[in-house]
Parts: C-alpha cells; structure tokens; sequence
C-alpha cells in the first residue's frame, strides 16, 4: 500500500542525506520524494511517498522522527488531501500529428511549453493518475524524455501542517 | 522557551570571553563537566592539542583510536556520565567507526570529537581527509560538521545534551582544522532542537493499562534491558518484582539490573539464557518489557516467540515499540517514572502456583558444567573470580568468554557488568576495563577475554601501564575462535574452518611483561584461585593466562533460528574430540610450551 507523508525539516545541509540514509538502511521503500523551502525559510518540507503496510509506515514516521533536524512527520491520508505533481513531456511530433496531440493536451487541461519542427514540450500538473494516464496516451507518439517532479501534497481545509 | 530563561540566556550573552575555536572546544568540556578525554592526536589537531597541553583536563593517550572510543564507551558505561574521546581527520577518524557503531548499538552516551581539514579543503581530497560524518550517518545519534568557529558552543552543547538524553548515544562532531585556529566571542547558549524532545513522561491512561494486565497476569515475566541501566531505574524494579512477586529476566544489557542471587531472578534470557528464562518466556501469559528491544538473539524464532503473553512494553524510544513484535500495550517514556508510577498503581500480591512452577524449573535445569580435576574449565575460573572479586566491575570480550562471564558471574550491580551486546566487537573488553577503571578507580575492574578477542586491542597494555591504570585480564585461553568454532562443531560438522589461531598466538605472559605489565599463567584447576589471588594483589595492570579445555562449548544454546522453547544442553564432548582438537591446536602453536599445552 502507498503512503504519503510530509516531513518539516531544518532547512540546513545535510538533512536530505540522513533521510535518504535512513531509508536505505531499515530498507524503507521511497517511491517519489520532493523538496523545497516553506513560509519559513528556516524550514524545508519534503512529500515522501512510500510503500509499505500498516507496520511499515508507523516504523518509517517514527524513525523520521528520531532525526534531530526532522521537525514533525504527518500522514496524508488520500480522502483528506490533495496531491498533485508536476511533469514536463518530450514527444516526438510532426506536422502530421501535431494536432492530435494538442487535442489531448487541451482534455487533460495541460499545456505545450515548447514546440519544434520534430518534438513538443508539454506541462501537465496534477495527481499521479492524470499524469499517468497522459503519459500512457503520449506513448504512441514517441516519448523523447520525461520528468516528473514527484507529488506534492497538502490536507483540505484549516488543518495545518507546519513547525 | 519559557521567559525566564530567555532572559538569562540574554544575560549570560552579555558575558563574553574572546578565545580561540580550540580553547572554546575545552571550555565547552569543562561545562559539560568533563574532566577525562581519550585520544591520540594528528596534524589537524595540533592546534586543539596545544590547548589541551595548557588546561587541566585529562588526557589519556591511547596507541589505537578504537581504544579511545571503547575506552570513552566504557567510561560512559561505569559511571553513567558522557564519555568522551578524540580522534585525528582521516585514518583516526575512520579508527573511531567501530567504537562508535559498538555505543551506538548499546545507547551509551559518548561524545566523538574529530579532527577535519581546514573548511577550504573539504572536498579537494586532501591529505588525510575523510567525510566522517558522512560514514559515521547510520551509527550515531546525530553527527555535526563545524564550519564556524562561533557555533563551537551552540554545537558541544548540543551535542552533549542529545549524547545523554532520552535513549543516550554517540554523538560525533567533525572539527575543521581552521575552526580550531579562528577566533570567537564565547558565550554559552541554551540548548535549542525544535525537532527533538525526549517523551520522557508517560501516559497516565497507558501506566493504569499495564497495572491492570500485571493483576490480571497469573504468570507474569518482567524481561529488562539496558533500558533500565541508563535510566537508573533499578531500585524501582526491585521493588515492583518484589511488590508483584513477578520474576525477572534481563538481556545481556541488562545483566546487573536485578539482583541475580534473588529467589525471583531468571538470570538471562536468550540464545544462551537459563533455560527456565526461556520456558518461563514461552509459558508466559504476559510479559512486561522495560527498556529492552526484542533484539533476535533474544526472541529466537519471532513467530514462535511468547506465543500465550500479552506483552506490555516500556521504552523511551518510541521507535522501539512495534519494531520487532506486536505490543498490546506501548508505555512510553523514561523507565524510572514509568515503574515508579507503576509501583504506586499496582496491590501487592503473594507467590503463586507460578512462582513454585519456577522454582522448580531453575532446580530442575540450572546452569551447569562437569568440573575437572585436570583441564581447567572456563566456568571454574569464572566462579572463582566471582568469589574472590564479587564486587568487581567485569567486561568482556565477545564471544564464549562473554557468554561464560554473564553465566557464571553472580551480578548484582547495574553498571558493574559491561558487554558489547548489539554489535559484538571482539577488542572491546579490554579498552572497556581501562575506561571504567579510569571513571571508577575505587572499583577492581577485570576483562574476561578470550585470546583471540584480546589480541584485537591488546597495544592497550601500553595506554594501561603508562597511566598507572590498574586493570585486570583474564585470558579464557583455549587456542581458538570459541563460539564459531562452537558452532562448527554443532553445524558444520567440526570442520574447523580458520578457527584455529595456532602458531599465531603469542605467550600472553611475556607479551604482558614486554610492555611492563605483570604476566601470570595457570595450566591446571588447582593453580587457577593463587593467580586470581596474585592478580587481585597487584597493584599492576595484571594479565591472567588461564589454558583452558578448547572443547568447551557455551551451554544451553538455542539455534539460531530455533524458538526459545528449543534450547539444547549441549552434549559434553567425548574424549577422543578433546584429543583430536588438541592435536590440531597444538601441531599449529608453537609459543605454549607442551607440557602447558597437554590436557
């Protein structure tokens, strides 16, 4: 089962080695990990998402915890928050084409950021599923490169997660 | 913060004194109140070394850097302060890692400082230059990397307060060479970590929990770890058990908690625990956990592990809980306020049907060996010194000579026993003694080793005898790797695969006489009790040589892998094994005269 957890760190040098190193030695699964600063520039939040049971991801808050620079591990559960990720898609694309690949661009509400005479850039944001299905679609076309920027994730309404 | 401190901090900022980063560094340990360092220096060190050639503090210089870390680790084990040692950049530093990972492993609170290269040459691969807080990541509580001579005080200070707080640990601070050299106004700061904070306090609702399953339990079993040891915690274990009639049974770390000459003392649990510890673990209805961590030479097989007891586990460690097996009911917090609260909530109760059950048990199947008129036996030796030494503070090596020495040895005293359990690092007695001996000078201090482990740290006899540390050794001598040749013998059918050290070991009583130690050897049982006597006289770091039968196995065993309830008395070895492993040993070692070496 995938979890996703965001994790307020000290914004210093070092603190994403010891997550990472952390990870690899009680062989902890990360799937996708982002980071960047907060309001606060003294603090980074980073979005984990993880694979494991019940077990394993009460191990995994707990030993992020135990980090001096972890300042607080939440839980997002799915049915409260929204998540979404970011993506940037070379397809190979002519003029044959072309147009069909704005079409699909335009129903998933994505954008084209680049184009040439043989490839396109598109932008698409959202959560993993949309841009798996996008990227699915993209295929047939000839994906040149892709790169996801890995989830994002905040609770719905007044809940706050911050140090 | 609460106000009032803020505002003393503000005062106390105003009180500045300019130094260099190396005179702050000795200022920071005399405010933490350290008044012994362990080290050996190197080229980015000199300047911090010229510093501590003009203060007061002690400075034991040791020949090795993994002896000022388990000498700093056993230090911190004997007294219960933080224990400090000092290392040079790059192979001094990279010398620390097994001290370290051997503290980490065992929470015990020590402070690694490390020498680094000037800041502008981090990263250039420069001479002797090494990122070790980069290696050291996964075995310390938490490391630092200085890079400013004016965090000297906000970083010693943490790094102190984390080393000794909540579950204590190693912290490492990696000192760039300039940093040492740089100037800074000296102030001492307040600790300030948003992002720890020890649950030392527990929960009322958790504390009612436990008490009620304790009253309801009708075979109870408290297993104690090192937990209780650093939370100095076992007065009021004693008075629980004793209140409940609950008997105990302790990790190898938690060996001394309880007294083990108690009608309710298991004595260890475990791979090589008492067998009534283990029964009393499977038969168990609830079992109450208090600063132990389920570690696999304690449970055996998991899935067969106490497979009728609820379990009740206390740990300041959060993490702990849930780990390793499934908890009923988690107690968080510091041990001490957790069996004092516990004291108070449960109702005294009488001996029962379980505690006859148990007596029974430890008279049905005590720890035993067959005693020998010729060879001496291992047991033997450590019985005796039990006798003449009983309030001595013992370490050991790792292997058989640990497993006999927790055995025999009748512990009474919480820091008076002091192992390398999580890690197991063979060298690590002997440097151990020398720091327990330096924090407990009034106390007689005696490593219980094997030849093999002792040689791993054994330049130490020159640290002991410059300094006057005296120190005593006894060498359980039988020739070989004991516990892996053990477990040859059981498993691989005695194919004695690089076991047998052979030509290799040196005469253990000259080699003490070389460095201006005192050397004393027994070959037969009758000689064991006058060179016990004679060491315990000596006023010298004093080697005992005890030749030992090389065919005695540790006893009771559970295979790995095996559940607790499957504990074996290991079958006595038959005559023509003693000879066969004999002829083995000896057509390989040259250095024990024969008629020594003769069984």
């Amino acid at each position: 089962m995938k979890h996703t957890i965001a994790v307020i760190v000290e914004n210093r040098s070092g603190v994403l080695t010891r997550i990472a190193g952390l990870f690899s030695r009680r062989s902890f699964n990360i799937e996708s990990l982002s980071v960047g600063a907060t309001d606060n520039p003294d603090y980074s939040r980073m979005t984990l998402s993880v694979q494991g049971d019940e077990v394993v991801l009460e191990q995994v808050i707990k030993q992020l915890s135990k980090l001096i620079n972890v300042i607080r591990v939440s839980e997002l559960s799915p049915d409260e928050s929204i998540e979404r990720e970011l993506a940037i898609i070379k397809v190979s694309a002519d003029k044959e084409n072309r147009a069909e690949i704005m079409q699909l661009v335009s129903v998933f509400r994505a954008s084209i950021i680049d184009v040439s005479s043989r490839s396109m850039i598109i932008e698409v944001t959202g959560d993993e599923q949309k841009i798996d299905a996008l990227v699915l679609l993209l295929r047939q076309f000839g994906i040149k490169e892709l790169a996801r920027t890995g989830k994002v994730s905040m609770v719905r309404g007044a809940r706050v997660i911050k140090a | 913060m609460p106000p009032t401190e803020f505002i003393e901090s503000l005062d106390q900022s105003r009180n500045t004194l300019k130094m260099t980063g190396a005179q702050a560094v000795l200022e920071c340990l005399k405010r933490e109140g350290v008044d012994v360092v362990f080290g050996l220096p190197g080229g980015v060190l000199l300047p911090l070394y010229d510093a501590i050639y003009q203060s007061d503090i002690r400075h034991i210089l040791v020949r090795h850097e993994q002896g000022a870390a388990h000498m700093a680790d056993g230090y911190a084990r004997a007294t219960g302060k933080v224990g400090v040692c000092i290392a040079t950049s790059g192979p001094g530093a990279t010398n620390l890692v097994t001290g370290i990972a051997t503290a980490y492993m065992d929470s015990v609170p020590m402070v690694a400082i490390t020498g680094q290269v000037n800041t502008f040459l981090i990263g250039k691969d420069a001479f002797q230059e090494a990122d070790i807080t980069g290696i050291t990541l996964p075995i310390t509580k938490h490391n630092y990397l200085l890079r400013s001579a004016k965090d000297i005080p906000q970083v010693f200070r943490e790094a102190f307060y984390i080393a000794r707080s909540g579950r204590p640990g190693p912290v490492l601070i990696d000192l760039p060479r300039d940093v040492t050299v740089d100037n800074l106004e000296f102030s001492w700061p307040k600790v300030h970590l948003p992002g720890y904070n020890p649950s030392l306090k527990v929960h009322e609702m958790q504390i009612k929990k436990a008490a009620k399953a304790l009253m309801e339990a009708e075979r109870p079993v408290i297993y104690v770890g090192g937990g209780v040891k650093f939370a100095n915690a076992h007065q009021e274990l004693f008075e629980l058990a004793v209140k409940i009639n609950a008997p105990v049974t302790t990790t190898l770390m938690g060996v001394g908690c309880f007294p083990e000459d108690h009608p309710l003392s298991l004595g260890m649990l475990g791979m090589h625990g008492t067998r009534y510890a283990n029964y009393a673990i499977q038969e168990s209805d609830l079992i109450m956990a208090v600063g132990a961590r389920f570690d696999d030479r304690v449970t055996g097989k998991i899935a067969s592990f106490a497979p009728k007891a609820k379990i009740i586990h206390m740990d300041v460690d959060p993490a702990e809980i849930g780990k390793n097996v499934r908890v009923d009911i988690p107690v968080v917090g510091d041990a001490k306020n957790a069996l004092t609260a516990l004291i108070k909530e449960v109702k005294p109760k009488a001996r029962g049907a379980w505690n006859d059950k148990i007596a029974q048990w430890k008279s049905d199947y005590p720890l035993k060996y067959i005693p020998d008129m010729n060879i001496i036996k291992p047991q033997y030796i450590i019985e005796k010194l039990c006798e003449l030494a009983p309030d001595a503070i013992i370490t050991t090596e790792v292997g058989q000579n640990q497993m006999w020495a927790a055995q025999f040895f009748i512990h009474k005293d919480p820091r008076k026993f002091i192992s390398s359990g999580g890690l197991g690092t063979m060298g690590y007695g002997f440097p151990a003694a020398i720091g327990a001996k330096v924090g407990r000078p009034d106390c007689e201090v005696i490593d219980i080793a094997g030849d093999g482990s002792f040689l791993m740290n054994s330049q130490e006899l020159a640290t002991a005898v410059v300094n006057d540390i005296p120190v005593k050794v006894a060498i359980m001598n039988n020739g070989c790797l004991g516990m892996v040749r053990q477990w040859q013998e059981l498993f691989f059918e005695k194919r004695y695969s690089a076991t047998i050290l052979g030509r290799g070991s040196p005469d253990f009583v000259k080699l003490a006489e070389a460095y201006g130690a005192v050397g004393l050897r027994a070959t037969k049982p009758a000689e064991v009790e006058p060179v016990i006597r004679a060491a315990l006289a000596s006023d010298k770091p004093t080697l005992m040589d005890f030749i030992i039968s090389p065919l005695e196995k540790v006893s009771p065993m559970v295979p790995a892998g095996a559940a607790l309830s499957e504990i074996l008395e290991l079958e006595w070895c038959e005559e023509s094994d003693v000879c066969s492993l004999q002829k083995i040993i000896s057509e390989t070692c040259s250095s024990i005269p024969e008629k020594e070496a003769s069984l």
